[in-house]
């Protein structure tokens, strides 16, 4: 009886081929046959119908909140440079390997907090806007969950991201535990603008200050230009209530801009003349050179890509097609290409984009690759619409301090060796 | 105008009233309420380099060394040398060289900087439980450690602010950016 139904399937995949048959009414004369033979085998024996063990089990009931499926083992990767000494003082990075698409499941978007999340009593909280305004103001979250919404996709990059990149021997880690904090995601809330309008800004002001409820009560200063501009106060993210991590219940979005300046648990915002130089904008988040001087208000977060498939720590079952994908992205607006190497650079053949349209969200890039069984030196490299490009590592690395963390936004290379094994390198 | 006429051109006014997007009348809304200056005096912890909202108190190194011993030097540290929190002293001079050592002496800015920063998130376990004047001396105690002020100098409103840090110039704004 097997053998017959094996007989069908090569009969049939052979037809659909479109192999040379000089009798094909015969032909399928005869595959009937077997069919039909196999069917009346198959019931006289009684044997059971084909099918896996859950296909004769009733299914599990509903859940009021999912989970993924208990085959995929999905998780952040943790970086806390005080250790147990404050957890929540760091990073989790955005299992980025492990996805695919564009927009970043709220389990898994990355988390960069300085002093853990805060428990926050959505009752309780409050935002305040004052400073030089003319009608100092109060907003429960109640009240900011009235005004008219909008929607925006918009990538959040750590400016710290992709400083594990930068240590002296390339770390063998997933590509998302060195450059994972980066996320995308869906953001509904209100243009900041509304607020400030309401408030009345002052002439003179022409910065604000914008402080988290949070233990480190982190703040940062913002101009004023940008918070007329595409900033927004967040309330939802991928269609759900902000989550604790992300700024629960209220947090300012800066499209494209530095991670932290989009700041959580927001309770304040101050209208400035000038920057406050705020601890995690002079002592932090400033780009140090080799002179011993360092850039202040490195706003914009540069243009950047990372392959996620295949990355460091994978390796390919064998030779022949796989597909090159990963993620790209622009502070500065739309991505407008992204190319791929194969050969560390020596030559470049253009990647397909899916999400190119849309200024300051990730873009998802796919090359079909052929892969010889030779080893090959993987690369990709975005431009943006404003002509920035993608700096080569050694290019990026001459141009600052030896210690410096931030924007690193260089070419990030993955070695295939000749056993498939996907290694981190320098290039 | 006759009534058909008059029917005629309010058919033709609605039906380009329904072609045309409607446009809300709603004026924008205003949930902002009120808030009086008492009120936010709690919260505008903020202090820029100006020393604009700095509040009253003061202390000097001195005191400063018993606020350190009970709530920072745990993690930072005798004499600020850091681990496993941040350095806060030494590095001056480093900064160019191939081991830079970025510390509240050698790379802040801002004297200002240390009041808010301790005022708002220090110490790790218990923000916003120093009194103002142990801020202030904590502050000093740290100022003096990297040779800033001296042991007895006092620190309150007036006098932090005109404190020179080290690395006063070693910033270069990116603000507004420069395009190409």
């Amino acid at each position: 009886m097997l053998r017959a139904a094996g007989s069908r399937a090569i009969i049939v995949a052979g037809w659909a081929k479109g192999e040379a048959m000089k009798d094909r009414r015969s032909f399928l004369k005869r595959g009937a046959a077997l069919v039909s033979g196999a069917t009346l085998a198959s019931r006289a024996n009684a044997d059971p119908l084909a099918g896996e063990p859950w296909e004769r089990v009733y299914g599990a009931g509903f859940t009021k909140y999912g989970q993924p499926a208990r085959h995929e083992q999905i998780g952040r990767h943790f970086g806390q440079p005080y250790g147990e000494l404050a957890p929540g003082s760091g990073a989790a990075l955005s299992p980025i390997e492990m996805l695919d698409g564009i927009i970043t499941p709220n389990p898994v978007h990355f988390i960069r907090s300085h002093s853990g999340t805060p428990d926050i009593d959505p009752k309780a909280h409050r935002l305040y806007i004052h400073g030089l305004v003319d009608r100092p103001l109060r907003f429960s979250v109640d009240a900011l969950l009235r005004y008219p919404r909008i929607t925006r996709t918009y990538f959040l990059e750590c400016s710290g991201n992709s400083s594990r990149a930068l240590t002296p021997k390339p770390a063998q880690v997933p590509a998302g535990a060195m450059h994972g904090n980066i996320s995308c995601a869906e953001w509904t809330g209100f243009p900041l603008r509304a607020l400030l309008e309401e408030a009345g800004v002052r002439p003179q002001a022409k910065w604000l200050l914008a402080e988290g409820a949070d233990s480190a009560h982190m703040s940062r200063s913002v101009p004023l230009e940008k918070a007329l501009d595409d900033a927004m106060i967040a309330l939802y993210q991928n269609g759900e209530r902000l989550r604790p991590e992300q700024g629960y219940p209220v947090r300012l979005l800066l499209p494209g801009w530095e991670g932290n300046m989009s700041v959580k648990w927001l309770r304040r915002i101050k209208l400035t003349d000038g920057p406050t130089h705020t601890k995690d904008e002079t002592s932090k988040y400033t780009d140090a050179l080799p002179d011993g001087r360092a850039l202040q208000f490195t706003f914009e977060m540069g243009v950047k890509s990372v392959i996620t498939r295949p990355s460091s720590t994978m390796k390919l079952a064998e030779r022949g097609f796989h597909e090159i994908s990963g993620i790209a992205w622009s502070g500065a607006g739309r991505v407008r290409r992204v190319e791929v190497s194969t050969d560390g650079g020596q030559t470049w053949a253009e990647a397909a984009l899916t999400g190119a349209e849309r200024p300051r969200a990730l873009v998802r890039f796919r090359y079909p690759w052929e892969w010889s069984g030779s080893p090959a030196l993987l690369q990709s490299r975005a431009t943006d619409e404003n002509g920035n490009v993608q700096p080569p590592r050694r290019d990026w690395v001459a141009r600052y301090a030896p210690d410096t963390r931030f924007h690193n936004n260089s070419i990030v290379s993955w070695g295939v060796e000749s056993d498939g094994s996907v290694k981190h390198v320098y290039a | 105008m006759s009534t058909r006429s008059r029917i005629a051109v309010a058919a033709a006014v609605t039906l380009v009233a329904c072609a045309t997007p409607q446009r809300t009348e709603a004026p924008p809304p205003r949930f902002g309420e009120p808030v009086a200056a008492a009120e936010l005096a709690g919260f505008d912890i903020s202090i820029p380099p100006s020393g604009e909202g700095l509040p009253l108190g003061s202390g000097t190194a001195r005191q400063g060394l018993k606020v350190y011993e009970q709530h920072c030097l745990a993690c930072h540290g005798a004499q600020g040398v850091g681990k496993p929190a941040d350095a806060l002293a030494g590095g001056v001079g480093s900064l160019a060289t191939k081991t830079p050592l970025r510390t509240v002496g050698s790379y802040w800015p801002y004297s200002t900087t240390l009041f808010d920063y301790v005022r708002r998130a220090m110490p790790l376990n218990n923000p916003l439980s120093l009194t103002d004047d142990e801020v202030y001396a904590v502050s000093a105690y740290v100022l003096f450690l990297n040779g800033v002020v001296s042991e007895d100098a006092v620190m309150n409103a007036q006098s932090l602010p005109q404190v020179k840090m080290p690395n006063r110039e070693g910033f270069i704004s990116d603000w507004p950016p420069r395009r190409n």
